[in-house]
Order: C-alpha cells, then sequence, then structure tokens
C-alpha cells in the first residue's frame, strides 16, 4: 500500500531567544506581508509574531500566534525561569477572549500564523538577521489510515465504556446511514 | 490617502491644557519631506527669534520622520526640535529606539508643545486617546524608572515613554530625553521640556501605516537587506574598527579602543596619550565591558544591535549606546569599569554624555589652578571618580557650584570669570565638541566644524573617509564598488589623496573639491533627518545601505511623491537653508563658525579664510553666511527673504551684508 503514502513537509521555526536583540523586524515584515494588498501597509499590532521584549530584564521572547479558542482555559499558568517571573499565559500561542494577544486591533478577529503560505521561506525567519529565528524543514511519510486497528479498538472500547455499547451501536449505524 | 505619514500632528498647549488633533498639509511634505523638514518650517513659522528658549512660546517638538513605521530598515528616528538654552539656535536632536515608529502606528506624525504647565505632567497618547495625566508623583525620578513606572500605572507594557530625569526638571542646560534604548542629547531638549513642565511622553499606536506602491517599496527594502549583510560580511579593509562596519557606531561589541583613547583627549579635552592602549588595559576593559553587558540589542526594525544592556552589580540595568562609553572614562582620567557605573547614575538623570563628563573636567581644571576653589566644592571627596559622582550629583539639582556649571562651560566660565572662559576652550557655538585636539589642519573637517548647525560632527560627518589610504591599490580598490558617490568625480578626489607632496593636506582636496565634499556628506544628514533614517545605516558611513541613488527610489514608492535625484537634493537644500534662515535670525554670523582654537595646532588662516569664503558661495550665502535674496528665492524660501529685509538683515543691493554688520564694521 505504498502508494496510499504521502510526503509531507513539516517545517520547524528554531527560536533561539538568546540571540534575539528585540528589533521587531519579525513583527514589521509578518504585518506588512498579510497586508492587503501584499505590503500594503504596515502595523506591528497585526502581526503573527509577537516579541515580548522587557530589556531590564533582559527578556525576549518572540511567540507565534496559534489557535483561536472560543473560551479561555479554566486555569493560567505562569513561569519563573533563571529566576525570573514570567507574566501569566506568556508562552502560550493562542487567540483567546481573556486577552488582546493575537487579534486585529480593529475587528478583533483571530490572528493566527501561516508559516507564509507560498513564500519559499517564513519571512519572520528571512528578516530576522541575527539568527533568532530559523527554520528547519524535515520531510515526514505519513500514511493514509493514520490509526492502527488497534489504537481504534482501544478508543471504541473506552467510548463503550462511558456510554454502553448499545448507544454507541446506535449512533453508528446512523452515521453510516447519512453516508 | 496619505502615504508613509498619518497627515495628522497633535498640538498640545501646556498652559490651557488642550489637544488638538490637526491635519498637515500635503504640499509641506512635499517641500519638506517630514522629520527635520517640517519641524524646520514650523519653528520658522511661529517662533520669532525673540522668543527664549524657557519661554512658553518656545515650541517643542516630536517629529517621527517620513519613512517611519514603514518596513525600512533602521527608519525609526525622532527628531526632536526646539530653541536651545545654551547656544540659543535652533537644537536638533535625533533618538532612535521604538518611539517614532509607535507615534505613526497612533496616527501621528508629529507632537507639538506650546505653553508651561503649572504643574508636572506627562501626555498619554493611546491612539484617538490622548491625555495629560499628573505627573506630581514621578518628581524626581530617573528617566528610565519614570518610563516603568507609567508602563506600569497605566497597564500598557508595550507603550513607549520618553522622560527626563532630574536634569530636565532643573533645566540643566545639556539634559537629554531618555528613552530606553535612545535618548535625544544634544542642544538642552530636556531642559526645555522640563521648562514646559513635561516629565514624559508615552505613547502606543496600532493603527496602519500605508505605503504608495507596495511591491516596489518591498523591493527597495529587501536590496537594502541584503546589502547590509554583504558589508557584515565584507568589512572595509583599511579603516578603524567603528568605521569598517555599520551601527551607530559599533561601540558596543568592538572592544580594540586604541584608537579613541590614543587619539582623543583625556580630562578637559587637553591630554593626549599616545601608549595608553596596553594589552593589560585592552584585557581588564574586556572583562569588565564582558561583565558588565548582558546584551547586544537593537532600535526598531534594525538588525544592527549597536546598543547594549548593562548591568553594573548592585545597580538597576540601563542600556548603553554609542561613544557614552568612553566619554566619563576619559573626562574622569579612570577605566571603563568607572565609564559604565556613573553613566547609569547619569541616564537617570538624563544628561548628554558628551557635555556633562567635560563640564566636570573643566570644574576640576579651575579648582586645580586656583580659579575654582575649595569653598566651591564644600564635602567633595578626595578622589577623582568620587568627584564625578559630587560633581554629577550637584549640577542635576543645581545646588552650588552645580547651578553654575549646569549652563555649559561657555556660560559658566562667563559667570566665574577671572580667567575661567581659556578653559572653556572646547567649544563651537557655545556647546561642548568631541575631545578632539589634533596635528594639521584638515579642509574637510574645518568647514564642516565652521558651519555645522547639528554642532556636533559626527552628525555632518561620513561618507568620504577621513584620512587618505596610504596605497594607491588600496585607494583603487576602495573605489571599485563605490557606488554611492553622487558623481564619478569623487572617486578621483579620493585616488588622488596622498599622506604626502602636492595633494595632500592642507591644500588638497583643494577648496573647491572641499566644498562639494563637504556639501554632500551634509546633504546625506540632512535627508536621513528628515526621514528618520538612523545615520547608522546611512550618512555617518562609508558605503551606506542608503545613499543618494536610492532614496528618492524610497520616497516616491514609499511616500507617493515623485522624486529623483535633483528633486531630492533640492528639498534638503530647502530645509538645510531654513534651518540657517532660523539661525541667522537668532543672530548667527560668520564670526561663530569656528573650530575650538586648538583643535588643530597647524592653522592656516587665508586657506581658512578662502575655505569659508568659497564654501558659502557655492551655498548661495553671502559674506557673513546670510542665504542671499537670489538664492531663497531659488529655493522657494522667498517668505525668509521678506522676513530678512524687514528685519534689515538683507539689503536690497543683493551682495551687500546685513546693516548690523555694516555698522558693527563702521565702528570698528
Ligand atoms: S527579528 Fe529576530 S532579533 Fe529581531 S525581534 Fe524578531 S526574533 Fe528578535
Ligand atoms: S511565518 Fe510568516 S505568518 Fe508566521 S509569524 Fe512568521 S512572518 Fe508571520
Ligand atoms: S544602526 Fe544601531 S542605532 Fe541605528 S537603528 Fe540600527 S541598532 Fe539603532
Amino acid at each position: 500500500m505504498s502508494e496510499d503514502k504521502k510526503k509531507k513537509i513539516i517545517k520547524t521555526i528554531k527560536i533561539d531567544v538568546d540571540k534575539c536583540n528585540g528589533c521587531r523586524a519579525c513583527e514589521v515584515i509578518c504585518s506588512s506581508f498579510h497586508a492587503s494588498p501584499k505590503y500594503s501597509s504596515n502595523n506591528p499590532a497585526r502581526s503573527r509574531i509577537r516579541v515580548i521584549r522587557d530589556p531590564y530584564r533582559d527578556l525576549y521572547v518572540p511567540v507565534y500566534a496559534g489557535e483561536y479558542t472560543v473560551a479561555e482555559c479554566a486555569g493560567r499558568d505562569k513561569y519563573t525561569i533563571d529566576g525570573k517571573e514570567y507574566d501569566e499565559c506568556l508562552f502560550c500561542r493562542a487567540s483567546c477572549p481573556s486577552r488582546d494577544a493575537f487579534k486585529e486591533p480593529d475587528s478583533g478577529l483571530p490572528l493566527k500564523c501561516d508559516m507564509c503560505e507560498g513564500e519559499d521561506e517564513p519571512l519572520c525567519v528571512k528578516w530576522c538577521m541575527v539568527d533568532a529565528l530559523t527554520v528547519e524543514e524535515r520531510e515526514e511519510d505519513v500514511d493514509e489510515e493514520e490509526v492502527s486497528p488497534e489504537e481504534l479498538e482501544i478508543g471504541l472500547e473506552s467510548l463503550a465504556d462511558k456510554y454502553g455499547i448499545e448507544k454507541l451501536r446506535d449512533i453508528v449505524a446512523r452515521m453510516s446511514e447519512k453516508d | 490617502m496619505r502615504y508613509a505619514e498619518t497627515g495628522f500632528n497633535l498640538e498640545i498647549d501646556l498652559t490651557r491644557g488642550s489637544i488638538d488633533r490637526v491635519a498637515t498639509d500635503p504640499k509641506d511634505t512635499e517641500l519638506y519631506l517630514g522629520g527635520l523638514g517640517t519641524n524646520a518650517k514650523i519653528l520658522w513659522d511661529r517662533v520669532p527669534p525673540e522668543v527664549e528658549a524657557f519661554s512658553p512660546d518656545n515650541l517643542l517638538i516630536f517629529g517621527a520622520g517620513l519613512l517611519c513605521g514603514t518596513p525600512a530598515t533602521g527608519c525609526n528616528r525622532t527628531i526632536a526640535t526646539t530653541i536651545s538654552p545654551q547656544t540659543k539656535l535652533m537644537a536638533f536632536s535625533m533618538m532612535g529606539g521604538f518611539w517614532a515608529p509607535e507615534l505613526k502606528y497612533a496616527g501621528y506624525d508629529k507632537v507639538i508643545f506650546r505653553g508651561q504647565s503649572p504643574d508636572l505632567v506627562y501626555l498619554w497618547i493611546n491612539n484617538d486617546k490622548v491625555e495629560i495625566r499628573d505627573a506630581s508623583h514621578l518628581k524626581g525620578k530617573g528617566a528610565i524608572e519614570t518610563a516603568e513606572l507609567i508602563k506600569k500605572e497605566l497597564n500598557e507594557p508595550k507603550a513607549q515613554v520618553a522622560a527626563i530625569g532630574m536634569a530636565g526638571e532643573n533645566r540643566v542646560y545639556y539634559a537629554s530625553v531618555e528613552q530606553g534604548r535612545s535618548s535625544a542629547s544634544r542642544g538642552g531638549i530636556g531642559a526645555v521640556m522640563g521648562d514646559k513642565g513635561l516629565k514624559a511622553i508615552a505613547v502606543r499606536g496600532t493603527k496602519d501605516i500605508n505605503v504608495a506602491q507596495p511591491a516596489e517599496y518591498m523591493e527597495l527594502c529587501t536590496e537594502v537587506l541584503e546589502y547590509i549583510k554583504f558589508r557584515e560580511e565584507n568589512p572595509i579593509p583599511g579603516v578603524i574598527p567603528i568605521l569598517s562596519v555599520l551601527g551607530s557606531p559599533q561601540e558596543m561589541a568592538i572592544h580594540d579602543e586604541k584608537w579613541h583613547t590614543e587619539n582623543f583627549s583625556w580630562g578637559n579635552s587637553r591630554t593626549r596619550r599616545k601608549d595608553f592602549w596596553t594589552e593589560d588595559v585592552a584585557t581588564e576593559w574586556l572583562e569588565t565591558m564582558n561583565k558588565a553587558r548582558t546584551r547586544l540589542i537593537s532600535c526598531y526594525n534594525c538588525p544592527l544591535k549597536c546598543g547594549a544592556t548593562i548591568t553594573v552589580p548592585g545597580l538597576p540595568t540601563y542600556m548603553m549606546k554609542c561613544f557614552t562609553k568612553l566619554t566619563w572614562t576619559m573626562a574622569a582620567f579612570s577605566n571603563l569599569d568607572f565609564g559604565l557605573t556613573i553613566a547609569q547614575r547619569a541616564t537617570e538623570y538624563g544628561v548628554d554624555g558628551y557635555s556633562a563628563p567635560q563640564v566636570m573636567a573643566f570644574a576640576l581644571e579651575l579648582y586645580e589652578n586656583g580659579i575654582l576653589t575649595d569653598d566651591d566644592f564644600p564635602g567633595m571627596p578626595s578622589d577623582n571618580d568620587g568627584k564625578f559622582y559630587w560633581l554629577l550629583d550637584r549640577i542635576v539639582r543645581r545646588e552650588g557650584i552645580g547651578d553654575v556649571l549646569a549652563n555649559g562651560t561657555h556660560w559658566a566660565a562667563k559667570e566665574i570669570g577671572n580667567g575661567a572662559e581659556k578653559y572653556a576652550h572646547n567649544n563651537i557655538k557655545k556647546h561642548e565638541q568631541l575631545p578632539l585636539k589634533l596635528g594639521m589642519l584638515n579642509p574637510i573637517y574645518f568647514l564642516m566644524y565652521c558651519t555645522g548647525e547639528k554642532i556636533n560632527i559626527t552628525q555632518i560627518e561620513g561618507q568620504f573617509p577621513q584620512m587618505p589610504f596610504p596605497k594607491r591599490e588600496h585607494r583603487e580598490k576602495f573605489v571599485k564598488d563605490w557606488f554611492q558617490v553622487p558623481d564619478e568625480k569623487f572617486k578621483q578626489y579620493f585616488l588622488d589623496w596622498e599622506f604626502r607632496g602636492e595633494n595632500s593636506m592642507p591644500y588638497y582636496p583643494t577648496v573647491e573639491m572641499t566644498c562639494e565634499i563637504v556639501d554632500w556628506q551634509e546633504r546625506m544628514h540632512y535627508i536621513d533627518d528628515a526621514l528618520g533614517m538612523c545615520a547608522g545605516v546611512s550618512s555617518f558611513h562609508l558605503k551606506p545601505p542608503y545613499h543618494i541613488h536610492n532614496f528618492p527610489k524610497f520616497i516616491s514608492a514609499g511616500a507617493g511623491i515623485a522624486m529623483d535625484e535633483a528633486k531630492l537634493s533640492q528639498a534638503a537644500k530647502r530645509y538645510r537653508t531654513l534651518v540657517r534662515a532660523i539661525n541667522i535670525r537668532r543672530g548667527l554670523r560668520r564670526k561663530d563658525e569656528k573650530p575650538p582654537e586648538d583643535h588643530w595646532k597647524k592653522r592656516v588662516p587665508e586657506l581658512e579664510k578662502e575655505l569659508l569664503d568659497t564654501y558659502y558661495k557655492f551655498k548661495g550665502w553671502n559674506n557673513e553666511g546670510i542665504p542671499t535674496k537670489e538664492s531663497l528665492h531659488e529655493l522657494g524660501l522667498d517668505y525668509v527673504a521678506e522676513d530678512f529685509m524687514q528685519r534689515g538683515i538683507l539689503t536690497d543691493s543683493e551682495d551687500a551684508t546685513s546693516k548690523e554688520v555694516l555698522a558693527e564694521k563702521e565702528q570698528n
């Protein structure tokens, strides 16, 4: 079944906070690239990368915008690294109702890094000339059948445990009719 | 739609507490670009020469450069403009960092202050919401401390804050405006801010800045970035370290200080220490730097990271840039550790790192020579470092002798009398200069020192090498990829420049060549100051990424103003002349245009006269340095000519000098 295997390029942006100089060029180019028409305007508040910058405490953390969440988390996280306390939720990538980060400043619509779709290289990486941001690509084989039969069985079993086998059978039957 | 600029200024009247958002005239942008250019226009129109620095009628203008907020690398300058209490002329000082782009994103090109607030206040600009807020709780606080407190009380960690320290509050003539990574230090702008009762300006903006031709503009930006990379990989050989690589300059990264410590003077700009830079010193200073320096840091949208965060054990962290690294150390005959330590306090107080140490060295020289006595220094410690701390504390509070010294060496010497004036020997136009004392007159530098109205040599030099290269083959190599020249002839000027013989200084470059070289160098700085470009990626450097050939394209594609080299040069000449006009109206004349007497050991009076005569003509100025009616007309500055005529500064016959000068001559 080798023809069912697909090649997928996985891009990982590596962030070396020790190399960051806080220039925010990454924010500049991201917001400019995503303007429409492309490059027609600039506004770091629209960027999908945010540099958390506090020079007096030597904090330089570029954070990428991730998924949008409808509800905020029930709890919060707060890190202390090397004796330095970081703000609540600082490392979180979500565009979430609890804060302004990763939202369009005017409409409030969520922002998400799309790896600069259509470009050879993420532009924030290209504009970060001090190599605080670099990109690594790897190819991965992706199976069509991503879930193995055993895994499926475990999953179903847990559902049956929870809801009873009868209910499960009804639902599967209804789903098959729809198809 | 307006491109690159927002088209709005904020007008703040601190006496009445009023705030107005005022649309600007696009015609002015076309004529004066932005930043310094339009600042100068406002100052000319609204601040007549009778208005003194510390008058409610004086304006204090913070102008973002025309291209600030666009993606152009290194374009982040705020141009702060007012009347200087020290020189009594127009002061304009550039600060980098993050403030100017933030102001643009908030929707404004400039903030213009007039009046005087009865109580200490600060301004908070949050997009459309602008308010004057009480700052009485910030009185006496350090400039950095203030910025941090304001961000906290506004709960706006992303706000950018420009603030004054105690020096500004107490109107020290060389008080700076500090903005974390950068400062506007020269000309006493912080003193005017203090006089207005304004402690800080905080700004946060989240709006768009548009460019006219997006694809073209981005292509230009990308070219610049690529050239920066090329320059990083190919330092210019044969020049001192800080000139071989881009940056403003790279004082925080480069450790080799042989050139500065041995060629610049120590103390009150007196002593050359020709064998100072030994291996021991180099090792000790390297250790000091490595211990104190946490990180190299950049301004907004620039990869060159020429500033640094400095943490001296036991003291709060601060950010340092540029030559402040050595000014304290050398004025006090001390070491780098002292320099980095006192600079922390000086930054919080907010004083100019050039003038302040020189003023203190000057005071100590007067003391050593008995002009000032023990009575003037009650309780001053006996060690040199201690003396500097003591003096700094007195000056920023204007206590005792500190009150006299707070006015700078020129005014302090006048007040002290008793021969003190001889010791205020390193000034131009009443302002302290770099502590340079050299041998043979350099005609290029002579003209730059005389006629520079930014009153700081680093703000006019660049582009053309400071010295000839010893070997012709090196020179040939240098000119090969020197595409930044406005004209091919400059390459020949440099190729033929020798250390000895007929083509050496002071008679080569010839007077004509010298005029052209100086004019080119100055023009590039004035263009930077209107666009908001950092000189560290532009006018200060040999072979910079920005030059006369790509700037017009940046303006066309960015601001949507059709521009070419000739039109840009003409615009730069227009507002450069306007700066001169403002100063002429305030009394600036030929007699003020001279370098410190002892700047060079070997002076050549006839040549110097010829240089100045010729350059004045070249610039369209008469023999007193006053722009002529004809040249004003050519620049579209007839309104200046009219004002000059009314005031008797110019008369009907074209080449006549001013009435007052004639009167002066008659008296003699
Ligand atoms: S471009 Fe690089 S160095 Fe600059 S802020 Fe972004 S991550 Fe840091
Ligand atoms: S990869 Fe592209 S979309 Fe994502 S943050 Fe960087 S510039 Fe923005
Ligand atoms: S060259 Fe240095 S001073 Fe200039 S913008 Fe870049 S980091 Fe700032």
